[in-house]
């Protein structure tokens, strides 16, 4: 190419005779302060990533664009080949186009992706993101997430279970709807290990030395070492957190732990690299694996659920709420739990049951009689203060 | 040395230019470059070290404050000195086998394999065509507690029947070893290849014996290919948390994973003093080492 001089202004080589050193230099001065003022902001410190109503105002473009953007977990979803039943009944029936992503692995991982984002109201790219317990609270107290409209959701203020209606972390359940509930237990191997029917042996038994697996959810972990050790996980104090932690790190140095885990414990467990572990029940349940079963430890079961919320910025909001009522029409949830095989959170699911797998209505892991809930922990709200030093406390000893 | 090398010759600074009519297209083609640098070292570094002065009380929901509050680093330092030095370890653990492995094949692929040169050389290259996470994946099966490999390993008299690869030091090394291992042949091949293979018949003419020959033309002359190779193994190497990720233990983390989770878990000031602490450590490392080694060439 021939870069013509004769016209002015044409090319980055055609600037008038009079830009000499000095001027580039300072040119390239100007720029680097323009460049740099944020860095310079930077120096002073950051302010609180809060965000409100008024703060961070989104639009929703609902009418115009019959789309939706849905950020969920892997595994969770009913899936028959390639297709994804009731999703596209939803569509079908809806007419608004679905975009389902399984790009949520990690409550603290998809945390540390979006914050960023919405710590700045800037939009995320999803009208539905899916959260657990503590993760969601953290969300809303922050104000990244937008209010829900009831009147759009009839289903969910009728067939919700009593049980999930007012957690601490969002006591109307005004920003968040569950998507399934879960427990979190113990599985093994049964291939590579004797049966394992405590927390305490999986963390003390010798032959399981260096081939058990734990989990990176702090809640998950940390209410069966509360609980192993005497203590509430739904109610301790810090000295019993203390103590606690102490016991965990004692157990890693020990080796006992082989790693920690999000969804990816499932793998090892097959192949034996783990032979026991912490683990979620619809995972175990849908390995459908005869050699690994779920097991309620004798320190109880963690109870927990994953919420679907609707992020500030989002512009599909009264899709996503058209959505999270379609779920909890009874015959939808109980498609989606036959598959899933989480605690279904949908009051009339039962019954549909019975016509779809009667084998599974009495099934404690989806629909847990009243016997079994009370078996059953959840984990202390905490206020933000402790929450971060409880995560620091616990990433310090997981880091060995 | 220096003097003999062929490359000398072809340096000989940029092409020529007309002295007298050097007008504002230098500084235009400096300019990308400038802005580049600006944008994505020079902006994120003066952040990262600003950050890692903000008052450790700071959060998301209360903000940080600019404190100057330089304890953060020996706090930092104190809490995770094992990990830094453990990422070393396992750094220049890594590095010299890829020495030991690397050398011999990149000689091999410059001096001995005559037409086969270039199916080699796309050999080495090949893993790339599949992605990092794919091929630190594959060593999770290859190194499995159940999978033949250390299975047969079991069954040799000399190892134990408890014996494990996985989630140990030694497989986190493997796969920093094997993930690296091409930045290590590849330069290393570039040196090799541009000797002057009559300077080595010199030496035989001379009566120096093939190792003396090896030994006094061939690998002084391949020290700018060991050095570059070696800092572009050991560098990544240090800071690196894939293979600790997944193919590791609670035991064998790096500081690479300790960086991730404090930045996960919201505490930026100890994260950023962690990350300038180890960018200062290699730094300093990686000066000594080119100083010793003396290769101006490289610089």
């Amino acid at each position: 190419m021939r870069i013509s001089r004769a016209v002015p202004g044409a090319g980055p080589l055609a600037l008038p005779r009079g830009i000499d050193r000095r001027r580039m230099l300072q040119g390239a001065g100007i720029s680097a302060l323009a460049l740099g003022s944020p860095t310079l902001l930077s120096a002073c410190g950051t302010e609180s990533q809060k965000q409100s109503a008024e703060s961070c105002k989104s639009t929703d473009r609902s009418e115009e664009e019959k789309e939706l953007i849905f950020s969920n977990w892997p595994e969770y979803i009913d899936v028959a080949g390639k297709r994804m039943p009731t999703l596209e009944q939803f569509e079908t029936e809806t007419g608004i186009d679905v975009t389902y992503n399984t790009d949520i692995n990690d409550n603290a991982d998809f945390f540390g992706k979006v914050k960023d984002q919405l710590g700045s109201c800037e939009p995320i790219d999803r009208d539905i993101i899916t959260m657990t317990d503590q993760t969601a609270g953290r969300m809303i107290a922050l104000g990244w997430m937008q209010k829900l409209d009831k009147e759009n959701l009839p289903n969910v203020e009728a067939n919700l279970i009593e049980s999930l209606r007012s957690p601490g972390w969002d006591e109307n359940r005004d920003y968040s709807v569950p998507w399934q509930a879960g427990l979190t237990g113990i599985a093994y191997n049964a291939e590579y290990t004797d049966p394992v029917s405590s927390f305490e042996e999986l963390v003390t038994r010798e032959d399981l030395k260096g081939k058990v697996g734990l989990l990176t959810e702090m809640p998950d972990t940390m209410g069966f070492m509360l609980r192993m050790n005497g203590a509430d996980s739904a109610d301790f104090s810090d000295d019993e957190w203390q103590s606690a932690i102490e016991r965990l790190e004692e157990i890693v140095s020990s080796g006992q732990v082989r790693r920690f885990t999000g969804n990816d414990y499932i793998r090892d467990l097959k192949s034996g690299n783990l032979v026991a572990c912490l683990a979620w029940s619809g995972d175990v349940a849908a390995a459908e694996d005869d050699r690994i079963p779920f097991i309620q430890p004798e320190e109880g079961l963690n109870i927990w659920s994953d919420n679907m919320m609707v992020p500030n910025r989002a512009e599909h909001k009264a899709n996503a709420e058209a959505l999270m009522n379609y779920y909890y029409d009874p015959v939808v949830a109980a498609t989606l739990a036959a598959w899933v095989w989480y605690i279904c959170p949908v009051d009339g699911a039962k019954a549909e049951m019975e016509k779809i797998d009667p084998s599974l209505v009495d099934n404690n892991l989806i629909f847990p009689s009243d016997d079994f809930l009370s078996s059953t922990s959840g984990f202390m709200s905490l206020d933000d203060k402790t929450r971060q030093q409880y995560e620091k406390d616990f990433v310090q000893v997981i880091g060995g | 040395m220096a003097h003999i090398l062929p490359t000398e010759t072809q340096d000989a600074g940029p092409p020529a230019v007309d002295q007298q009519r050097r007008g504002p297209a230098g500084y235009l083609l400096l300019m990308p470059g400038s802005f580049w640098l600006a944008l994505f070292f020079i902006v994120p570094t003066v952040t990262l070290v600003a950050t890692s002065l903000y008052d450790p009380a700071g959060s998301l929901e209360l903000g940080y404050k600019m404190t100057g509050h330089v304890q953060n680093y020996p706090t930092a330092i104190a809490d995770y000195w094992e990990q830094i030095w453990r990422s070393l370890r396992y750094a220049l653990v890594a590095t010299v086998a890829c020495i030991a492995l690397g050398y011999p094949l990149a000689y091999a692929i410059a001096f001995k394999a005559g037409r086969f040169k270039t199916i080699l050389l796309v050999a080495v290259i090949a893993p790339f065509f599949t992605s990092f996470l794919v091929r630190t994946l594959a060593w999770q099966y290859l190194l499995g507690d159940n999978e033949w490999f250390v299975s047969f390993l079991r069954w040799l008299p000399f190892t134990g029947a408890d014996l494990r690869l996985i989630n140990t030091p030694f497989s986190v090394v493997a796969g920093i070893t094997y993930n690296f291992l091409p930045f290590f042949v590849l330069p290393l091949y570039a040196s090799l290849e541009k000797i002057d293979h009559r300077l080595l018949e010199a030496a035989s003419d001379l009566y120096a014996s093939p190792v003396k020959g090896f030994l006094k033309v061939t690998l002084p002359l391949s020290m700018p290919g060991v050095v570059a190779g070696t800092l572009l193994t050991f560098i990544p190497a240090a800071g690196d948390y894939i293979n600790a990720e997944l193919l590791g233990s609670p035991n064998t983390r790096m500081v690479g994973n300790e960086i991730q989770d404090l930045f996960y878990a919201g505490d930026y000031p100890t994260a950023s003093a962690l990350s300038v602490a180890l960018m200062v450590t290699i730094v300093v490392l990686v000066a000594v080492y080119v100083w010793r080694a003396g290769t101006d060439e490289l610089v």
